[in-house]
């Protein structure tokens, strides 16, 4: 950290504040102490220290006090920098408190208390030790390398290029993506967008990416179609589809309790020790994966692809 | 982590302190430092570099006039930094998406202040509130009845009661009856756990919202012992204990999902996209079924009495099949054979 380099900036932000003409860089220069004499250092110092500021979100304007002015100016719009006025009844405070504890720890804590900081500045305190939130404890689960690159892409709307490995493939594959938003479900990260290789709307799993991601494309060059909810692209590629088959299985009395919660009857076998369910399923194999878990307890009768099914994976535990 | 601070940190944390003691008026120097989580010593240079600021054209002047006599900050002039500088679209999104998650978390009674705060965060946020359209996070929504049990359990919570759960254990495959000490509701990784003083197990314990079949609230205070001490949740709800049990699984392309899904301590890759995972768990049971459920997709190949159980498992499990071909009660008997012979006239 260099006490120089931020006694600048601050100089700088101060200086563009408090001018409501646009600034050329020399005058700039001449204001705020700090910079050095030669030209091309300058300029240099300059350059950065703008992109600094932007970085912060501080609405750095470029523009012109006189149509045939040579050089361009800079300010900052008093109105563009502040946070509006906010003020927060005391229930709202205390679930500012509860939001800011969602990223301990997870991709965007920094951002988070930065957040907090700023609300503070302006009068707000988030009742963190606020009595009646103290029984919910909300988190978001373990960060994910993938997650800062694109999140990046889909704020500068970059495309990308990653290694990813699909379910059930042996080797990863190369896949381009115009990425349109990030979503965290069941407590892990996907990202849904243009897959450009395929030609077509994808879902990612970060999980699943192997190895870095990294642009392809210029910051803006990615358009998110109209209309588009990332949150039900990802639901959509997640979800198992609706149970519209029936299937009756065997039970053990007793046993099977998972079965059993979601059985439309039940009722005794005529072996003793049985009982017979019928219950609703959506799909053959995610079922008979489900029926193979309760192993000896669960016969399947009907349909015959699902008892099928059920044996394929029995007879695979032997082979 | 101080030591690291960066110039553009420290300047946005001196550009948010000043508004911060001017919106208070007054405000000590220790509670500030405690704010901006820094050593009074760290804020006394952060004042010091602010007072000391200065422009040199077109007239020197100092635009920043403040003091910390006996402990107490005051600014008296700022310009223009009066106020905090706007959230930025990384810490607009921040706030809105942890938000409206928690607008998902079932049994939330504080909705309305949720919905409130959201708007005023978006209209304070602006443009910066835009992006966060494009980032979410979702909870499990849980069906009908768990969305009631969430709101008894808040109300139980408040009311310091015990609950009695009537709580499915799928590696079991049991329906357990208990008398809990409700402690908090916790939201970790997209699903909701009441996390209570089990009677039954003398232990604190985690209990899945939607694995709970029935919950009564009883009459009787929670009474919590002592050392019943909350889960860190920062460390992760799963931690392994010394005497859990390795095991050791080898995972075929199609089975990589599993070491995903459950905590593993170690996972090396093997030729053809496969993998060996080693997990630890006090209980076997649900890694008999487990295997059951993935057959030829992964392989238990430690300790060896676990193989031996699932293999006995799996040979039970197709006997009831050939026991069913061979009673030859239903129908479905008949399609099953005939399924087989299929098969065996192919080769």
């Amino acid at each position: 950290m260099s006490k120089r380099k931020t006694e600048r900036l601050l100089g700088l932000v101060v200086c563009l504040l408090s001018t409501r003409r646009y600034l050329t860089a020399d005058q700039i220069r001449e204001a705020v102490p700090g910079y050095p004499e030669q030209d091309d250092l300058f300029k240099r110092m300059f350059e950065r220290d703008k992109e600094d500021l932007r970085e912060l979100g501080v609405p750095l304007e470029t523009g012109f006090n006189h149509p045939f002015d040579d050089d361009p100016g800079y300010r900052i719009r008093q109105q563009a920098y502040e946070l509006p006025e906010l003020r927060l009844e005391a229930d709202e405070a205390a679930v500012l408190g509860l939001a800011t504890r969602v990223w301990q720890r997870a991709e965007l804590a920094g951002a988070a208390a930065g957040a907090l900081l700023k609300l503070r500045a302006a009068g707000i305190d988030a009742a963190d030790e606020h009595a009646a939130q103290r029984d919910i404890e909300p988190r978001l689960g373990r960060p994910e390398p993938a997650f800062g690159p694109l999140w990046e892409a889909v704020k500068d709307r970059r495309p990308v290029t990653f290694s990813y490995r699909a379910a059930g493939r042996s080797e990863p594959q190369q896949r381009e993506l115009e990425p349109w938003g990030v979503v965290n479900r069941h407590g892990r990260w996907y990202v849904a967008g243009w897959d450009r290789g395929r030609a077509a709307t994808r879902v990612f799993r970060l999980g699943r990416i192997a190895g870095d991601v990294k642009f392809c494309g210029p910051a803006g060059s990615v358009t998110v179609p109209e209309g588009t909810d990332v949150r039900e692209l990802v639901r959509d590629w997640d979800s198992a589809p609706p149970r519209e088959q029936t299937a009756v299985l065997r039970v053990r009395s007793g046993a099977g309790v998972g079965l059993r919660r979601h059985a439309t009857s039940v009722r005794p076998a005529d072996e003793g020790g049985w009982d017979l369910i019928t219950t609703t399923f959506g799909d053959v194999g995610s079922f008979a994966d489900y029926i193979a878990w309760f192993g000896p307890d669960a016969v399947v009768l009907d349909p015959p692809d699902l008892r099928e099914a059920v044996i394929a994976r029995l007879k695979g535990v032997l082979a | 982590m101080t030591a690291s601070v960066t110039s553009t940190e420290r300047l946005q944390r001196l550009l948010a302190l000043v508004p911060y003691v001017i919106s208070r008026n007054v405000v000590g120097l220790a509670e500030t430092a405690a704010a901006f989580g820094i050593s009074e010593r760290q804020l006394v240079d952060d004042l010091n570099l602010l007072w000391c600021v200065e422009l040199r054209a077109p007239d020197p002047y100092c635009p920043i006039d403040l003091s910390y006599e006996g402990g107490e900050i005051v600014v008296s002039q700022a310009e223009s930094m009066g106020r905090p500088l706007r959230l930025a679209v990384d810490e607009a999104s921040a706030l809105l998406v942890a938000l409206r998650m928690l607008a998902e978390v079932p049994g939330l009674e504080d909705r309305s202040a949720l919905s409130r705060l959201i708007a005023k965060l978006e209209t304070a946020a602006g443009e910066a509130a835009s992006v966060s359209a494009q980032v979410a996070v979702q909870v499990d929504t849980p069906e009908g009845a768990a969305e009631g049990i969430a709101a008894q359990i808040r109300a139980a919570l408040s009311a310091g009661r015990r609950v009695h759960l009537s709580y499915y254990v799928p590696g079991r495959d049991e329906a357990t009856e208990r008398d809990v000490d409700p402690m908090r509701l916790l939201v970790v990784e997209g699903r909701t756990y009441l996390e209570g003083w089990c009677r039954r197990a003398d232990g604190v314990r985690l209990f899945r919202l939607d694995r709970i079949l029935a919950l009564t609230v009883l009459g009787d205070a929670a009474s919590p012992p002592a050392e019943a001490t909350p889960v860190d949740v920062d460390q992760g709800l799963f931690r392994p204990s010394p005497d859990d049990v390795h095991v050791e699984l080898e995972l075929s392309a199609e089975g990589r999902w599993v070491a995903e899904y459950y905590p593993c301590e170690s996972v090396t890759d093997l030729p053809d996209g496969r993998l060996r995972a080693v997990l630890r768990t006090p209980d076997t049971g649900w890694i008999r079924r487990l295997a059951l459920r993935l057959g030829e997709e992964g392989r238990v190949v430690s300790p060896p009495a676990l193989v031996a159980e699932i293999r006995d498992a799996a040979t039970a499990a197709l006997a009831n099949y050939v026991a069913l071909s061979a009673g030859c009660v239903a129908l479905a008997c008949v399609n099953y054979f005939s399924a087989a012979g299929r098969v065996d006239s192919a080769f």
